[in-house]
């Protein structure tokens, strides 16, 4: 596959899953908010806190309330993360690629765009509840994601697609659990009241992970829920899980079957996988939560980045030409 | 409200719009608005009102057909246009810029007889041009025999030097031609240009007939209409044909994202299953092209490149391209890859050469050309330019090296002041112009805001040169939307059709 080709798959994975993310991260603030007792300020910078572009925010604007701050989220090209960015890119680098695409998928990814511009027309962040057109946009990236399984070869296009995909869930994951740091409770005597326990409850109705987690292990308790979303096993959304299938993305890349690495990439993610593989909550708890998170999304970039020096850095051809001759 | 389902209201009050402005429900009233017969000959109907033969079985269909049902049918087809993302001008991140070529959903039919002679004289063009362009880059017969003026070839900008003692693999030159002909009113067609170098607009005859066929589904199973949906298999047998190669690795060369045409090109790749490669994917080492992909480099032995001449190469066309991969001038020359086309081609289709083209034929074919060319005055030659200066509002007046339909005058449309302009235009440049007699554009009915009503049409038919000469039995028909318009160029406002060519 060419080199440029599988960039543009990866990071149309990428892409899709940061869009689909957002969705999730404003629709736990809505049912965050809408938990707060009515003498509460509604709280949404710690959402864009969570996304890391706070910085930004402060210089685009200063109005801080819920309709600036979802329309930055969401609808804002001047962030190059919000949705709306999110979904161009990922529509620009399907058009790119068009022939590696099924039809489908390409006319949903289309789709998905024009949906958004639609939105973005009706002024949805505006509106007194949006939830119904972030969960549209939700929707139509879950049936891209299942149209490609169900239509795609398992050849190396699908395990750059998937890799792309599981890299960025790992880093949003880790982001969504970081929202609940951000977000002030009333006072510290606060930490372990029920508004505690809704708050834990909406972050993991936002990542479709409430029901999985309270059949193993039934009550709300914080460090379960972080064990939960960082350790877990079997939960398509933990960052432990998204690391294996990074991983074994990588490996079925390179067609290296029998452990170990073969290259930088594989490594980073061997070690990060393996460190996960074996804490313990109370190590990351110990750490410092938002601390290892941090740390977290820092080797994360790094084997991005290791991923783009291995398999899609091109060559300049006109030195390579001129130091021929 | 969904997506689908605004887009449906929209719909309907068009529906509704369109409806009330017919005085009735079906088509068939609409059949004489447009149309005067007397100045231009339309394909449809007999300059007394009487339907052409070939036209018969469809046009009972159509009086069948309620203008809301075909303004339903016109507007699905749109829909799926834009679903596809057949678009063109394309430009990052500014979807006002992305249009979708607009298909009229009445077809243009051609019957067989007609098929034939046009098939027959594009053959006899193609076969004749590939043998000047041969002869003008290496022996130059035509030039010493003085059929075609020496300077007119070696002074034109096209003629490209490097090109100068080679032969192109397998002795062809003009891979693939999208010549563009019209039919004037005498009921002839007439060679308008012949696009040598990187015709496009294939994808359109491909995919319009795709969704002309679900628009239509009964007719297509009656008519007889000759099939083009295997056109990315002949075209990649041509180019396999290119290669010793008994597995030769093919690629479509796209100048990427931005290019108006890149649909089209991704179309192709997708089509025949080939990469869609860009200059930075390609690197040339010891003479030989390679692609750059996650397992290292792997040798590309064809492209169909659809990138311009002077940007193949910074190294021997223009430096500052970066389209292009250093080096592959050298390795075409070295017989490493093929080009389709090959760099060159550009020199035979120049406006000027293009008054010499029935001489071209009778030099090297030794016979009278089937196809008529427009008469054509050289402004370069004393009489001609007179000539021109003087009839000047009688006639279109072309840059010879313009495309798409830019630097152009139609003499009897244009005001005082644009006659005056490009009187000096020529004084002072007489090489770079043209002039013809107006011709005037056949038509076609088309669907319209004011119901069916004529418009002119152009055609450009595709010939694949590979083993054999073959012509494609379709067409893209380009369509000036605009009543009495004669300019179809998509960038002006033209949309496009479906063309049939019949069995019998």
């Amino acid at each position: 596959m060419l080199s440029r080709v599988a960039s543009h798959i990866y990071w149309l994975g990428r892409y899709l899953e940061r869009a689909e993310n957002y969705a999730r991260f404003i629709d736990v603030n809505f049912n965050l908010m809408q938990d707060l007792p009515v003498d509460l300020k509604e709280q949404w910078q710690p959402l864009v806190a969570a996304t890391g572009d706070w910085e930004l925010f402060q210089t685009l604007y200063s109005d801080y309330g819920k309709n600036q701050i979802l329309y930055f989220l969401a609808f804002d090209s001047e962030n190059p993360n919000s949705m709306l960015s999110s979904i161009m890119k990922s529509r620009e680098n399907a058009r790119i690629i068009r022939e590696n695409l099924s039809k489908e998928t390409w006319e949903k990814v289309n789709e998905l765009y024009y949906m958004m511009l639609e939105g973005k027309d009706k002024k949805i962040w505006k509106k007194a509840d949006p939830r119904y057109f972030f969960e549209r946009i939700k929707n139509q990236i879950l049936l891209i994601y299942g149209i490609a399984d169900n239509s795609v070869a398992r050849v190396e296009g699908w395990y750059f697609r998937q890799l792309g995909q599981f890299l960025e869930r790992a880093d949003k994951t880790s982001r969504i659990l970081d929202v609940k740091y951000h977000i002030l409770l009333p006072s510290g005597q606060d930490v372990g009241t029920p508004l505690d326990f809704l708050h834990w409850m909406a972050l993991l109705k936002s990542v479709t992970g409430f029901n999985t987690y309270r059949r193993v292990y039934g009550t709300i308790d914080p460090s379960n829920v972080v064990e939960f979303l960082v350790l877990n096993k079997y939960f398509p959304r933990s960052i432990y899980y998204c690391l294996k299938e990074a991983e074994y993305c990588l490996h079925h890349i390179s067609g290296n079957l029998d452990g170990g690495f073969k290259n930088p990439a594989e490594k980073s993610v061997g070690e990060l996988r393996s460190r996960l593989e074996f804490a313990e909550v109370s190590d990351i708890i110990g750490f410092g939560l938002h601390e290892y998170l941090d740390n977290l999304q820092i080797k994360l970039n790094n084997l991005s980045d290791l991923i783009d020096s291995t398999y899609f850095r091109l060559r300049d051809n006109f030195i390579s030409q001129t130091n021929d001759q | 409200m969904s997506f689908i389902q605004k887009n449906l209201l929209v719909f309907e009050l068009l529906a509704n719009w369109v409806k009330l402005k017919c005085d009735s429900k079906f088509l068939i009233c609409m059949k004489i608005e447009g149309y005067n017969a007397s100045e231009h000959y339309d394909e449809m109907f007999t300059n007394v009102g009487e339907i052409r033969p070939h036209y018969e079985e469809f046009y009972q269909s159509l009086k069948k057909i309620p203008i809301r049902k075909m303004n339903h049918l016109q507007f699905s087809a749109n829909q799926t246009q834009r679903a596809m993302g057949m678009t063109f001008n394309v430009y990052h991140d500014n979807q006002g810029l992305e249009k979708i070529l607009h298909l009229d959903i009445v077809p243009r039919i051609i019957p067989n007889d007609e098929w034939l002679k046009l098939e027959a004289g594009l053959k006899q063009r193609t076969y004749a041009l590939n043998l000047f362009l041969q002869d003008v880059y290496n022996d130059r017969k035509i030039l010493k025999d003085g059929i075609v003026p020496e300077e007119l070839i070696l002074g034109s900008k096209d003629y490209l030097k490097p090109c100068i003692g080679l032969t192109p693999p397998k002795g062809i030159w003009c891979h693939i031609t999208g010549t563009d002909l019209i039919k004037n009113k005498d009921g002839d067609y007439y060679i308008l240009e012949d696009n040598l170098r990187c015709p496009s607009g294939v994808s359109y005859m491909l995919e319009s007939r795709e969704i002309i066929k679900r628009a239509y589904p009964n007719i297509f199973n009656q008519k007889g209409i000759r099939p083009v949906s295997d056109y990315p298999a002949k075209l990649l047998r041509m180019l396999q044909h290119l290669s010793n190669k008994s597995k030769p690795v093919v690629g479509v060369l796209t100048p990427g994202i931005y290019n108006s045409a890149y649909y089209e090109h991704s179309y192709l790749a997708l089509q025949m299953g080939v990469e869609l490669v860009n200059g930075v994917d390609l690197i040339v080492e010891d003479k030989k092209v390679y692609m750059q992909t996650t397992k290292g480099l792997e040798q590309i032995d064809v492209l169909y490149r659809r990138i311009d001449d002077a940007f193949l190469d910074p190294l021997t066309f223009r430096p500052d391209s970066m389209l292009g991969i250093p080096g592959i001038f050298e390795a075409y020359k070295a017989g490493n890859v093929a080009l389709a086309n090959a760099p060159g081609t550009g020199v035979a289709d120049d406006k000027a050469v293009y008054a010499y083209v029935p001489k071209i034929i009778k030099y090297y074919l030794g016979e009278e050309p089937i196809l008529n060319n427009v008469p054509t005055y050289l402004c370069r030659e004393e009489k001609d330019r007179k000539y021109v200066l003087d009839h000047i509002e009688e006639l279109v007046v072309k840059e010879t090296n313009a495309a798409g339909g830019y630097g152009m005058l139609i003499g009897p449309k244009a005001t005082k002041e644009e006659h005056a302009k490009f009187r000096e235009l020529i004084k002072s440049n007489p090489t770079n112009y043209i002039a013809q007699p107006t011709l005037s554009l056949s038509t076609v009915p088309s669907l319209t805001e004011e119901g069916i009503s004529g418009r002119h049409v152009d055609l450009r038919p595709y010939i694949l040169y590979g083993n054999e000469i073959e012509v494609i039995p379709g067409a893209l028909t380009r369509v000036a939307l605009k009543k009495g318009s004669l300019v179809v160029n998509s960038s002006q406002g033209g949309g496009s059709k479906d063309t049939w060519v019949l069995y019998n």
